[in-house]
């Protein structure tokens, strides 16, 4: 795959369809990917990289890259294109002076899982036959691919693209998936329970913004959180309120918009399983307003911008199971 | 060399901690440890090192430092300083421990810090060697011997019992108060532990990362490097790499409105933040750029330029492994120095 | 639980300009009572409170916020307040979710001709929450007063 990305992209450079390519950057260990703008052919063959661990959402990158001149080609992985298209809807990128070329998607490895198995010194990591055969500096390992798969793959909800020029490989379908099951089983707690959950992981934030700096819905120019005229911007959470807040209106922010790519968790250096507070969202206006799922159209009114006469009232959470 | 079996571990802490606050890193969850407040059966980590470094201990990420109570036309000023109990942190890499040595030559450098001053003063740091090196490790590069870690007291671990050894005054008070519990060993196995950690010293994929093309002098040979532009490309502006580092020591000092009074505290700032060292004029650093810029340029070239040479990293490996696009200190390192 | 009888809990009640804050002037000028505990925020409608306005209300102290705006249909300015319906019931379904008590929080359509609906929902919001007692699972301990 990652050689007929890099041969399509220097003939999309050679015509002059493209002036820059966005995609990945190899590292320095096997895992260790950065997204990154290709100018040359060179630069491609070099550097660029599609493997198992090229998990990164480019889409938001797409909002500063339209903005310069010329022409980019993206590469999008199905998850990516439901960003994207979000963005367009949100008039954030430019579509004209984008070229996306539709690419399979994961699953993708997180590193985390395989260090969380006690395996160190990673050196390199072999998929073969969905057995993972890991070189460390203290022997080979191996480990079952599944186990390895990032959260935000393990629940994907689409293998299919929703915006593209062109497909390099096959589309895929919309999934069922089970991605609602954690956000279930919470619903089922009681008040208390969940309390002590969110408490327990939300007391790990250090505010360092990634969830946000990451995510393709956040392209606030100034976010309120930063605007020292909103009375509310803070660097680092002082109090407990604070993390609960920043955590609950960012979500809230993201409503209705958040297509679910999962990024926010995939980034939090503490692993808080901040998408369970945005898919709370999804859940939530799938069963009040109707299935919706954002990113999948550029044209269809978002939730939160939309209402019927006979919208439920607020008092459905108090008619609701267990408190 | 006085040691103790590592099956009395747990013996040792509890003695530890029925005389002071003992902090030690443990499991949060598989591959995430952080330092938490020893009690009674809490074991300590296998992970190499904490999530978050130990520089919390004596430079936590929000504290108070004074608070303003408003009584009519009156405003009372409180000095809320405190002094702190005496306090161990067990179990800190070599990595962190010269972090401290870092932190102090900003923190305790005129006009003293006394919040931080009162909190170094009251706290023990007991080292413990590195055994298992991870591939993000470059301590080597600035100088630390993972097997010989600095701190108060150091420890050594050759598989079956954890050794001891008194650095300082303070160190040495340490295992004076534990030494019931202490027998004399021999250090046999333990030298083969360490020799064998030194051939992975040398093995590890870093192992050849220099500081020899960096120092306070190369100001104007990197300010305007072209190599910039594109290293700080995909940074997304985050505070990870700054908040995980355990030598970052921004801050900043804000009032929060209780509604009945002010309270004055400082928290950690990064460097990677729009609103960093913004003043009435606006910000110095405008955009992504000029703020990744300068937290390598602080790093490897205004710190040492400042302290005798010293650099701003101790090379742990945390940002390696937690910024969200892989961007870190080695990559900008290695891209600076290709001409 | 054990019900604390002093605990006089702090009401916020954001209240539309055109609709509920007349209706608690209504209910005022005809010497209806509602607990003090309630303090009335004007809005110009109820689709400007912000979920950051019901947070740092909860932050700086008060232990329940209510919302009162005009009948579904009669918004002043056609349809704000069939966006304040959707908007809340998600915060207030977060919230929940959060495990933050579901009875601090409420929403009411009040008209200005609603006297006594004002008052007898301001005196059944505060008999909930002082059932509940403090504000503890989303306060910030350095507004507690002491």
């Amino acid at each position: 795959m990652q050689e007929a990305m890099i041969k399509r992209a220097k003939e999309l450079l050679a015509d002059g369809s493209v002036d820059r390519v966005i995609g990945w950057k190899r590292g320095e260990f096997a895992y260790d990917i950065t997204p990154a703008v290709f100018t040359s052919a060179e630069e491609l063959e070099h550097d660029f990289v599609f493997d198992d661990f090229t998990a990164a959402n480019v889409s938001k990158y797409l909002v500063k890259e339209t903005a310069k001149e010329g022409k980019i080609l993206a590469f999008l992985k199905p998850c990516d294109t439901y960003s994207f298209n979000q963005l367009i809807k949100e008039h954030r990128i430019d579509r004209e002076k984008v070229y996306v070329v539709g690419i399979p998607g994961g699953p993708k490895l997180d590193i985390e899982k395989i260090k969380a198995k006690g395996i160190t010194g990673v050196l390199s990591v072999k998929n073969e036959d969905y057995t993972l055969k890991i070189e460390t500096l203290y022997g080979e390992e191996t480990m079952p691919f599944s186990e390895a798969v990032l959260d935000k793959c393990a629940s994907c909800k689409s293998k299919k693209h929703v915006a593209y020029d062109e497909l390099i490989g096959e589309d895929g379908d919309v999934l069922e998936s089970n991605r609602f099951d954690m956000v279930e089983k919470l619903e089922n707690m009681t008040a208390q329970e969940r309390f002590d959950f969110w408490r327990g992981q939300l007391s790990k934030c250090i505010r360092c913004n990634a969830c946000r700096n990451v995510c393709p819905a956040c392209t606030c120019e100034n976010c309120v959180f930063d605007n020292p005229k909103s009375g509310i911007d803070n660097k680092a959470a002082a109090d407990s309120f604070e993390e609960n807040m920043f955590h609950i209106i960012r979500a809230f922010h993201v409503a209705g918009r958040c297509t679910d790519c999962g990024e926010c968790s995939r980034v939090c250096p503490q692993h808080i399983p901040l998408h369970l507070l945005n898919r709370k969202f999804i859940k939530d206006i799938n069963e009040l307003y109707g299935e919706y799922q954002a990113g999948a159209d550029t044209t269809s009114r978002a939730p939160l911008t939309d209402y019927t006469k006979d919208d439920c009232e607020p008092s459905v959470v108090h008619e609701r199971g267990v408190e | 060399m006085l040691k103790i079996s590592k099956s009395r571990l747990g013996e040792l802490f509890d003695a530890v901690a029925a005389k002071q606050t003992l902090y030690i890193p443990t499991d949060r969850e598989p591959g995430a440890a952080e330092y938490k407040k020893y009690e009674s059966g809490m074991e300590l980590t296998k992970e190499l090192n904490t999530v978050r470094s130990a520089k919390d201990f004596f430079f936590p990420q929000t504290e108070n430092l004074a608070d303003f109570r408003i009584d009519g036309k009156n405003i009372e000023v409180r000095d809320i300083r405190e002094e702190c109990g005496d306090f161990v942190v067990f179990g800190v890499r070599a990595c962190d421990a010269r972090s401290f040595t870092i932190l102090d030559k900003v923190f305790l450098c005129e006009p003293v810090d006394s919040f931080y001053k009162n909190r170094r003063d009251h706290g023990t740091v007991v080292t413990m060697a590195c055994s298992r090196p991870a591939e993000t490790c470059f301590c080597q590069t600035f100088g630390i011997d993972p097997t010989s870690p600095e701190g108060d007291a150091a420890c050594f671990d050759d598989g079956e019992s954890i050794f001891f050894k008194a650095n300082t005054e303070k160190g040495q008070a340490f295992i004076d108060s534990i030494a019931s519990l202490l027998e004399e060993g021999d250090t046999a196995k333990l030298d083969e532990v360490n020799a064998k950690t030194k051939e992975i010293m040398a093995k590890l994929p870093l192992a050849k990362l220099s500081t020899g093309n960096f120092g306070g002098d190369k100001l104007n040979e990197y300010f305007n490097s072209d190599k910039w532009a594109e290293l700080s490309e995909a940074c997304l502006g985050c505070g990870t790499c700054t908040f995980v580092c355990p030598t970052c020591q921004c801050y900043d000092i804000r009032d929060f409105n209780t509604g009945h009074g002010i309270k004055r505290f400082r928290c950690w700032d990064s460097c990677m933040y729009s609103d960093f060292t913004k003043m009435a004029h606006g910000n110095p650093r405008l955009t992504q750029l000029e703020r990744f810029r300068q937290r390598f340029m602080h790093k490897l070239v205004y710190f040492p330029a400042n302290n005798n040479g010293e650099f701003g990293c101790v090379g742990c490996g945390r940002c390696l492994a937690k910024c969200p696009i892989s961007m870190n200190i080695v990559k900008v390192m290695k891209a600076l120095e290709e001409k | 639980m054990q019900v604390n009888e002093n605990f006089e809990p702090v009401i916020v009640a954001f209240c539309c300009n055109w609709c509920s804050y007349a209706g608690a002037d209504l209910s005022g000028t005809n010497r209806l009572n509602y607990p003090t505990n309630v303090k009335i925020i004007r809005v110009p409608c109820s689709c400007r409170v912000n979920p950051m306005f019901i947070l740092r209300a909860f932050q700086k102290g008060a232990d329940g916020v209510i919302i009162c705006g005009c009948h579904p249909g009669d918004c002043h300015y056609t349809s704000g307040n069939y966006f304040t319906r959707r908007r809340i019931t998600l915060l207030y379904s977060m919230l929940d979710f959060l495990g933050i008590e579901r009875n601090r929080t409420r929403l009411e359509w009040v008209s200005a001709a609603e006297g006594a609906k004002f008052a007898a929902t301001m005196e059944q919001f505060t008999a909930d929450v002082k059932a509940l007692g403090p504000n503890r699972r989303l306060e910030d301990l350095r507004c507690r007063k002491q």
